[in-house]
């Protein structure tokens, strides 16, 4: 029996082993986007009314109502939740890596479609139970996204009960999921290649798919030890974390930042794969330094594991400890320089056009140029003793945040929707969509920076509250007035989104003229992607090559004179 | 199973995705295990007074169920011979034997569990008491997994189904020596410390 | 431009400052240098009818070293910042220099709690005075600080001296600082530590000498006075 064995299987007609219990990798990608949709335009909201009572913190916000103290932490743990875990992780890595693995390999599907359904709907449940923790007597988790005990590890000190036992729940059930997803990622990518489809013919965004995946498996299963460790001192009585039966608080902050720091990577390393692979299409160049960065990308990958107590600086840890830590976090800055001199390298000498793609990959980098910047400051141990918990924190990981999943994960999602959704986008809102996203990024978090040099702490409620807060105040109110403008600047997202769906252009199969397999395959790609598996001539770069006639060479294209050089 | 056409050109895909999945899925459990025993030599270093708690397990428990895994490691091994022989009938007498050996595993923790709550050694007895139940108790479930999955293997075999997928055994084995292993680290740090 | 940071009254908070000065210009010329390099490019480079893009794969040793060498000078600006971070991290964190008076500060949820040690010098006798909230210190002394918390984690926070600490319960950790200004200057908890943790404020009182051995000796003669009436 040969692999075509899969074609073998004809697509599905029921609705619900179709659209809902579909073991397609194409179909599961959507439902991902489905929901880390639905939680983004949740997660806004939380940020919205954050803002808000951050600028008129005695009066109330507008649309809701008086915002209390307990509900505010409540919504500064929910944002960092839902955000992190709920969209950054599932857009990124699910949504993308679902969709295009198998595309970009040459395969049928996933190395185990069922397990990829069961990821989804792991994750679905995750969705479920972080929904109902809001809404359980005693309120949702409000000890933060970081959830420090003893704060979190006994409901006397936050007067939450059920919805922080929910709360460690949902996690748990996100990183079942994504460990799920990873196993299958990672299996396919090793198992199921096509011909000719070696290691370094790989797109970028695959390789980054598979750091990103062995970086998360090898860095939360920690935190899922600490997380039942969290919930039995919760639930059954025992004192891991807490002093008076012997525990040790610190315990918990060490497992989280293992993974916490990481996790970081897993987030950013996609985006990266997306924006070299945009970047590459829309210069008509190749990577500059293809297996250069997928060697940094690595070292990253390894380095990230070295850094974690950046975050417990100043938390008790001796610090006789927190220079070494602070040597190997600031070595982060070599990895990732080499990386973005690369993807400023790839634009020298192409024939750039910025599509809307183009633009939010090329923003991308611009803003994670400045995020990783400023990460600098916070690095430095000595300087974190003064920014430590402040707003410059916030700033910073809001802008490499932003930098991978908002800009990044919007090249992709506008570069692929061809792919997916067989129609295109409306160019024109697309790029006024990116302007004013842009705009408003700067305008939000660059002040932003300002507030934390100012000494505003995280997660307080009223900063009018401190007298040496209070000049800080006309600037909270602009942070948040450009905030809001960010947030409704997406509408135009939205709507075009949803438009383009229904009523986009009819896309062709390869409407940018890319190199990679997704392109070459009809838009979207049938049930099982390819009428044919194809066979891989090349790398997924070759664009103008010298005496080519196009100044693009798909990987698929046998070319008769050079077809064994090529090969 | 004949890979005839060009589709399949790679070494790499002659190893059975589900054992390549295996392996991640093992790469992804050992920093779970690993987190939480680092946490515990750590604390345990750290502080005084575990040494005493230590001492009230029961030992002989422990090391009857140090022999019962490592001899279920032996029999899954001989299962994964006959399967890979394809005499189907011995695969069964081991992977039955395999089962029953964890099967008392379980039996004497449960024991062990009910003898040390009876002399008031709860979860919530002390630091040393929170991270003997939840070593243990974590390893215990994975011991249940594994028993369900030889299981459902053993079931095959006796039906003559096993026919159609014997790595199966293998791929169960490697996790199921990945149980035993758990173990080993487990028992000298509990009850030899 | 320096009005960024709250005004610095500590001994120390020169030299914290200094690195964020030393690090903001750095990452400056890098900024302006990476984001201007694109931005140019973007023009330069854009598409034109009949121009083709200049195949460059970044292979070879030659090529590379176009990123390789930015690569090392961020390496040399990496170890050299580590180097100057170090020095002034070991002033902080270091030894400290030994203290012309030490206070207990406890954090519980939601408030600080300051313990003196009294005429005797010395903690955990009668004499002990305990403010709540507030603490006085004389300027141009060393003081140490040993934090301790009733219940979780908290921080202490003291902006215009560049210090902060968490308060983790079940440690004693000591952090000092030398005050140069007297003055008064809030005390925030810098750790998200329940409902109140926005509202936990302590006080910073920067005395003159001659002032807090006024305000101590009123401090004390007021317990007294208290102590007296109790026996009575």
């Amino acid at each position: 029996m040969s692999r075509d064995f899969h074609s073998v299987h004809s697509e599905p007609s029921g609705f619900l082993r179709r659209y809902v219990f579909s073991t397609d990798h194409k179909v599961i990608a959507k439902q991902y986007l489905a929901l880390s949709m639905f939680w983004g335009l949740f997660g806004g909201a939380t940020a919205y009314l954050i803002r808000w009572q951050l600028a008129r913190p005695e009066a109330e916000v507008p649309g809701w109502g008086y915002v209390s103290p307990d509900v505010y932490n409540a919504l500064v743990t929910m944002h960092g939740t839902i955000m992190v875990f709920f969209v950054a992780m599932p857009f990124l890595l699910a949504v993308f890596g679902n969709f295009l693995i198998p595309l970009m390999i040459g395969a049928r599907d996933m190395a185990f479609p069922r397990l990829n359904m069961l990821s989804v709907w792991v994750f679905f449940l995750a969705s479920v139970t972080l929904l109902a923790s809001i809404f359980v007597p005693g309120g949702p988790a409000s000890a933060g996204w970081t959830g420090y005990p003893p704060l979190s590890a006994k409901p006397e000190y936050t007067g939450v009960d059920w919805g922080l036992n929910l709360w460690i729940l949902a996690l748990a059930l996100e990183f079942a999921s994504f460990l799920l997803g990873g196993i299958n990622f990672l299996t396919t990518v090793m198992n199921l290649r096509a011909p000719g489809m070696t290691f370094f013919r790989l797109p970028m965004l695959v390789w980054m798919q598979l750091i990103a995946a062995v970086v998360f498996m090898i860095s939360v299963g920690p935190l899922i030890a600490g997380a039942v460790m969290l919930l039995l001192d919760r639930i059954a009585g025992t004192t891991f974390y807490l002093p008076e039966g012997g525990g040790e608080p610190l315990l918990w902050q060490h497992l989280f930042w293992f993974f916490g720091h990481p996790e970081v990577y897993v987030i950013l390393l996609p985006a990266f794969g997306i924006i070299l692979d945009v970047m590459s299409v829309f210069s008509r160049k190749p990577v500059f330094g293809y297996r250069p960065i997928i060697y940094a990308s690595l070292v990253a990958g390894f380095l990230s594991f070295v850094v974690w107590a950046h975050h417990q600086y100043i938390s008790g840890l001796d610090p006789r400890l927190a220079m070494p830590f602070s040597v190997t976090t600031i070595l982060i800055s070599v990895p990732f320089s080499f990386v973005v001199f690369s993807m400023i390298a790839t634009l020298w000498g192409g024939s750039i056009q910025f599509t809307t793609p183009m633009l939010f990959a090329v923003g991308s980098l611009g803003v994670f140029i400045f995020g990783g910047l400023t990460g600098i400051f916070n690095g430095s141990a000595p300087f974190d003793i003064y920014i430590h918990d402040t707003y410059f924190v916030v700033a910073h990981f809001h802008s490499t945040l932003i930098s991978a999943v908002f800009f990044g994960g919007l090249a992709g999602l506008y570069f692929w929707f061809p792919k997916m959704f067989g129609r295109m986008m409306n160019e024109t809102l697309g790029k006024i969509h990116f302007w004013l996203t842009f705009a408003c990024f700067i305008l939000v978090f660059g002040p932003m920076h300002l507030l934390g040099l100012g000494g505003m702490m995280r997660r307080i409620a009223n900063p009018l509250q401190y007298d040496f807060l209070k000049p800080l105040e006309p600037l909270n109110l602009f942070i948040t007035i450009a905030a809001t403008v960010l947030i409704l600047s997406q509408v135009i997202f939205v709507v075009n989104f949803v438009v383009s769906l229904v009523r986009g252009k009819a896309a062709a199969s390869n409407p940018w003229k890319a190199n990679t397999l997704e392109w070459a395959t009809a838009s979207p790609p049938p049930h099982e992607n390819f009428e044919k598996i194809p066979s891989v001539y090349r790398g997924p770069y070759e664009y103008s090559v010298p005496g080519a006639s196009d100044d693009w060479l798909p990987q698929d294209r046998p070319l008769a004179d050079a077809g064994a050089a090529a090969r | 199973m004949v890979k005839t056409d060009v589709m399949t050109p790679f070494v790499e895909a002659a190893t059975p995705p589900g054992k390549t999945g295996l392996w991640w899925f093992l790469a992804s459990e050992i920093p779970v295990f690993g987190g939480l025993i680092a946490s515990y030599v750590v604390l345990r270093l750290g502080s005084s007074g575990w040494a005493e708690a230590a001492s009230h397990l029961n030992f002989s428990y422990a090391l009857i169920n140090t022999f019962l895994l490592l001899t279920s490691s032996m029999t899954i091994v001989m299962a994964h011979a006959a399967a890979r022989d394809r005499s189907f009938g011995r695969a069964s007498l081991f992977l039955g034997a395999t089962v029953l050996l964890g099967a008392g595993f379980l039996g004497i923790k449960a024991l062990e569990y009910s003898g040390e709550i009876a002399h008031g050694f709860t979860p919530a007895a002390g630091i040393f008491w929170s991270f003997y139940y939840a070593m243990t108790g974590l390893h215990a479930l994975h011991v249940l997994v594994g028993i369900v999955a030889n299981l459902t293997l053993w079931i095959d075999a006796v039906r003559g189904r096993l026919a159609r997928h014997p790595h199966r055994v293998e791929v169960a084995g490697l996790y199921w020596h990945f149980v035993d292993i758990v173990w080993i680290f487990l028992f000298p740090l509990i009850y030899l410390s | 431009m320096s009005s960024w940071l709250p005004r610095n009254v500590s001994t120390f908070g020169g030299d914290v400052d200094g690195i964020f000065w030393l690090i903001f210009y750095m990452t400056a010329a890098w900024f302006v240098l990476t984001e201007g390099l694109i931005v140019y490019f973007a023009f330069r480079f854009r598409r034109r009818v009949g121009r083709r893009a200049a195949y460059v794969t970044g292979s070879g040793w030659k090529q590379l070293s176009w990123v390789l060498v930015p690569v090392a000078v961020v390496i040399v600006l990496d170890v050299f910042l580590d180097l100057r971070g170090a020095e002034v991290w070991a002033r902080i964190k270091g030894q400290p220099p030994p203290p012309a008076l030490v206070v207990r500060g406890t954090g519980k949820q939601f408030n600080w709690e300051f313990t003196f040690p009294g005429r005797d010098g010395s903690f955990d006798t009668p004499d002990d005075l305990h403010v709540e909230n507030n603490l006085h210190v004389p300027a141009g002394k060393v003081i140490h600080v040993v934090l301790t918390s009733k219940d979780v984690i908290h921080s202490f926070f003291l902006p215009h001296l560049r210090l902060k600490q968490d308060v983790v319960p079940g440690r004693q950790i000591t952090v000092w600082f030398e005050a140069t200004q007297p003055g008064e200057y809030e005390i925030p908890c810098a750790e998200l530590c329940g409902f109140g943790h926005s509202g936990m404020k302590g006080m910073l009182y920067v005395h003159t000498q001659q002032d807090f051995d006024k305000w101590l000796a009123e401090r004390l003669a007021e317990t007294d006075a208290l102590a007296a009436r109790k026996q009575r």
